[in-house]
């Protein structure tokens, strides 16, 4: 009997599947991205193709409040930089990435990229002797610095909406980051007003203008497409560092803390054949 | 049931402490030499890992607790603060948050077991009620909890379990307001939510403590149910059944470990990373996976019952649900404990544990999903192309005779030969009739797999032929459908069934199989077979 309900609810829930995709926006596309797996990592390349993309485009509107500009060039970060030495020479150089053997991690006080990226931005602060607001490049303890001063500033300028928030945002959207590289190559130049329209988008019709335009970001490796779909690629990648910038650390802890586990698992099993061995049960 | 002590303090020292306070003694009596049943198995081993749970949960928290901003403005900030910034942040939040997940998996497999091996029956009430009090605890900790790192999930699921409260009849909005501390949830919710989810996991130590307390006057059940009855009956807790919790721990942190290093929030809602706004419901409002069953219930009673309204009669059964384990050992009339010897209640049993799993998947559903229907959703459209319009104002003398004179007005269009009429009402008495002379009829007939997508076909109909029509007379045909809502309130029923009417009769009709007269003997004769 129990059989027969399981078979009822498999068909159940097959039937279920088919009627949510009818009525919901398009499934986005499933991209190979480099961190899918349980032991991917992110490829720095493309995040930071993606930063770039993102400090282009994306941030005339949308703020990624959550992050500094230091985060860049921490640890696991797209700008990190380490000390290696010249095979022939022995100098020591600034490599951006971590190398595959040896090197040593520079601090980000002392990461030159992350420090330029810092300074192109003008932060609003306050001047310390005369207390007036004024306009100063930033530093990498700045947070990135927002499009708008507030919501209200931010809808006004957009027709009512709001571009959310960047940081998390591969997270707070079903689907991740294969959402976010759908819904920025999905429009197909239908436009109701100052609605677009976009396959992937629940509802069909967004505020966003489509963003993305044939070679609009130049990038240096002449290798890579200037394609609207290898700028979604590199900036859905780039989000998901914003949103998950410690999973390289963490898939690689959980390694670790599995193998031991396991053992440890191993060990207390033998342990408890050994205690119980003669013990009838 | 653990008999006299037999602890003998080795050392000067320890002769020395126990005079005075014997805590070596109530350590050694209570986890080295109580004595457990020997035929326990693997079911039994989630106490162990209930405990680690909470401690987890309590040590993670308090270093969470030193990092995070109750403030409505910093609240979803600090929590990214702590996954970014904080040494190990994104570790210990994870694992918090992940941990309570573990914690209600563990603790719903606990109270299945002492369901199953009927481990609330005498003399075991009094334990049986201390793990209810705990589950409850847990479930409010683990809502206030929820709501803390403020974003959308968790904002609405506080709105929405709080405005539930205030369905109590004459306390109910007072209980509301006192809650929320305000007409609506908060600053002054938040930092009252927060001030009680670090509260109340020490009051559920101290309710474990109390439960232990019982578990060791009592002894603890066992997979035959029957009673200890000599010392060939039992192993010493240690090492016997602490080695064998270890090892079942173990496995329980691999699930843990993989949860949190590789699928951290799998398990959580996307919508939570998004700061809360008071000003935009989500689409879909769900509760964490472990209270889905309960909100199943909730949303099950769509209709009245009596002089009870739906919304009451929903907060009633949702905490009925919670309150008919309370008094459980007295509505199980059985006294057989274990229902390996209770052939049909076993098989109830199951039924019962995949009724819980429904309700899990209802809640998680939008209740108006259709499964099944009947037939499509149909409907007719009627009208007149061409023709010549002629209206007639309509006026009745009272609200009652309102019907009469709007069937007469249409009664006297139909004689100037009109061939469709209809009537637009305007106020009270007041209307318009509405009628086509001459054309030529028509018929259209839509159908749709939902009523909003024949409502659009309707649209798509009165569009297409647009003013060649004066009106139209729609008749729609509402086939029986089978939604996540009738699912839940089948399910709902059998729940109920089986706490207040299958386990009182079954008691007192069902022929238990043969019990074996000590635990030692089957153990004996079935050398291995554990």
């Amino acid at each position: 009997m129990l059989r027969a309900l399981s078979a009822a609810a498999a068909v159940v829930i097959a039937a279920v599947g088919v009627a949510f995709a009818a009525a919901e926006a398009d499934h986005p596309q499933d991209y190979p991205f480099s961190f899918d797996s349980p032991v991917g990592s992110y490829d720095m390349a493309s995040v930071q193709r993606g930063f770039q993309v993102y400090n282009q485009v994306c941030a005339a509107c949308h703020g990624l409040d959550h992050l500094s500009y230091r985060n860049l060039g921490e640890e696991g970060g797209p700008f990190a930089v380490y000390r290696v030495r010249d095979h022939e020479t022995g100098e020591p150089t600034l490599q951006v990435g971590r190398p595959a053997h040896g090197g040593t991690f520079v601090d980000v006080v002392d990461n030159p990229y992350v420090r330029a990226i810092a300074e192109t931005a003008m932060i609003n602060d306050i001047d310390p002797n005369s207390g007036q607001p004024v306009e100063r490049p930033g530093r990498i303890s700045d947070r990135f610095r927002n499009p708008f001063p507030n919501e209200i500033a931010a809808r006004a300028v957009n027709g009512g909406a709001y571009p959310p928030d960047l940081t998390v945002i591969n997270l707070a959207r079903h689907g991740g980051a294969d959402y976010i590289r759908s819904l920025l190559i999905g429009y197909d130049g239908e436009v109701n007003g100052t609605l677009y329209h976009n396959r992937y988008f629940p509802g069909g019709w967004i505020a966003m203008p489509p963003p993305l335009g044939e070679g609009v970001v130049p990038y240096t490796d002449p290798e890579v497409p200037q394609t609207p779909e290898q700028y979604a690629t590199d900036v859905a990648h780039f989000l998901q560092w914003t949103a998950d910038p410690h999973m390289e650390e963490r898939k690689r802890t959980g390694i670790v803390v599995l193998a031991f586990l396991i053992v440890l698992a191993g060990l207390m099993y033998l342990a408890y054949k050994q205690v119980w061995r003669g013990e009838s049960h | 049931m653990s008999g006299p002590s037999t602890y003998e303090p080795a050392s000067g020292f320890t002769r020395w402490l126990d005079k005075r306070l014997p805590i070596i003694r109530l350590a050694h009596d209570s986890f080295v030499a109580y004595p457990t049943p020997r035929n326990l198995n693997y079911w039994w081993t989630f106490g162990a890992m209930l405990s680690l749970c909470l401690v987890t949960q309590i040590v993670t928290g308090i270093v969470l607790a030193m990092h995070y901003i109750p403030h409505v403005d910093m609240a979803f900030a600090s929590v990214q603060r702590i996954e970014r910034d904080v040494p190990f942040g994104w570790l210990i939040q994870n694992i918090h948050a992940v941990g309570a997940s573990m914690f209600f998996l563990a603790v719903y497999i606990h109270m299945f077991r002492g369901l199953y091996y009927g481990s609330y029956k005498a003399p075991r009430e009094i334990l049986w009620i201390l793990g209810c009090i705990i589950y409850l605890l847990m479930v409010v900790t683990g809502f206030l909890g929820y709501t803390l790192p403020w974003g959308q999930m968790s904002f609405w699921g506080a709105t929405v379990i709080t405005n539930i409260l205030g369905a109590v009849p004459l306390v109910g909005e007072s209980i509301q307001v006192w809650i929320r501390g305000g007409g609506s949830i908060d600053q002054p919710t938040l930092n009252r939510f927060f001030s009680l989810h670090y509260l109340l996991p020490f009051v559920i130590a101290g309710v474990v403590a109390l439960h232990v307390w019982a578990l060791h006057e009592a002894g603890q059940n066992n997979p035959a149910g029957v009673d200890v009855k000599s010392k060939a009956d039992t192993v010493p807790f240690t090492p016997h059944a602490t080695i064998k919790d270890l090892f079942a721990v173990v496995l329980f942190l691999i699930l843990f470990a993989t949860f949190v290093f590789y699928m951290p929030n799998a398990l959580g809602h996307a919508d939570n990373f998004i700061p809360a706004n008071p000003l935009q419901t989500p689409p879909e409002i769900v509760p964490e996976w472990y209270l889905l069953p309960f909100y199943a219930i909730l949303r099950a009673f769509d209709f009245n019952i009596g002089p009870i309204d739906s919304k009451l009669a929903g907060v009633i059964g949702m905490f009925a649900s919670i309150g008919v384990l309370f008094v459980l050992p007295w509505i199980d009339t059985s006294r057989v404990r274990s229902m390996r010897y209770r052939p049909i209640a076993r098989q109830f049993f199951l039924i019962f544990v995949v009724v819980c799993f429904i309700l899990g998947w209802c809640g998680g559903q939008n209740p108006g999903l259709i499964l099944a229907k009947a037939s499509d959703f149909t409907a007719t459209l009627t009208y007149v192309e061409g023709g010549q319009v002629v209206t007639q104002p309509v006026t009745a003398a009272s609200e009652a005779q309102f019907d009469d004179a709007a069937a007469a007005a249409r009664e006297a269009l139909t004689a100037q030969g009109a061939t469709m009429t209809a009537v637009t009402r305007e106020g009270a008495t007041t209307a318009t009739a509405t009628g086509v002379i001459g054309g030529t009829q028509a018929t259209r007939t839509v159908s749709g797999h939902t009523a909003d997508e024949m409502e659009t076909l309707i649209q798509e109909v009165k569009t297409e032929i647009g003013a060649g029509a004066a009106f139209f007379s729609v008749e729609r045909r509402m086939p029986y459908t089978f939604t996540v809502t009738t699912l839940s309130q089948l399910a709902t029923f059998y729940y109920f069934f089986f706490f207040l009417v299958l386990l009182p009769l079954l008691g007192l009709r069902e022929k238990p199989g043969r019990v074996p007269d000590t635990i030692a003997k089957p153990v004996l004769t079935e050398q291995g077979a554990a």
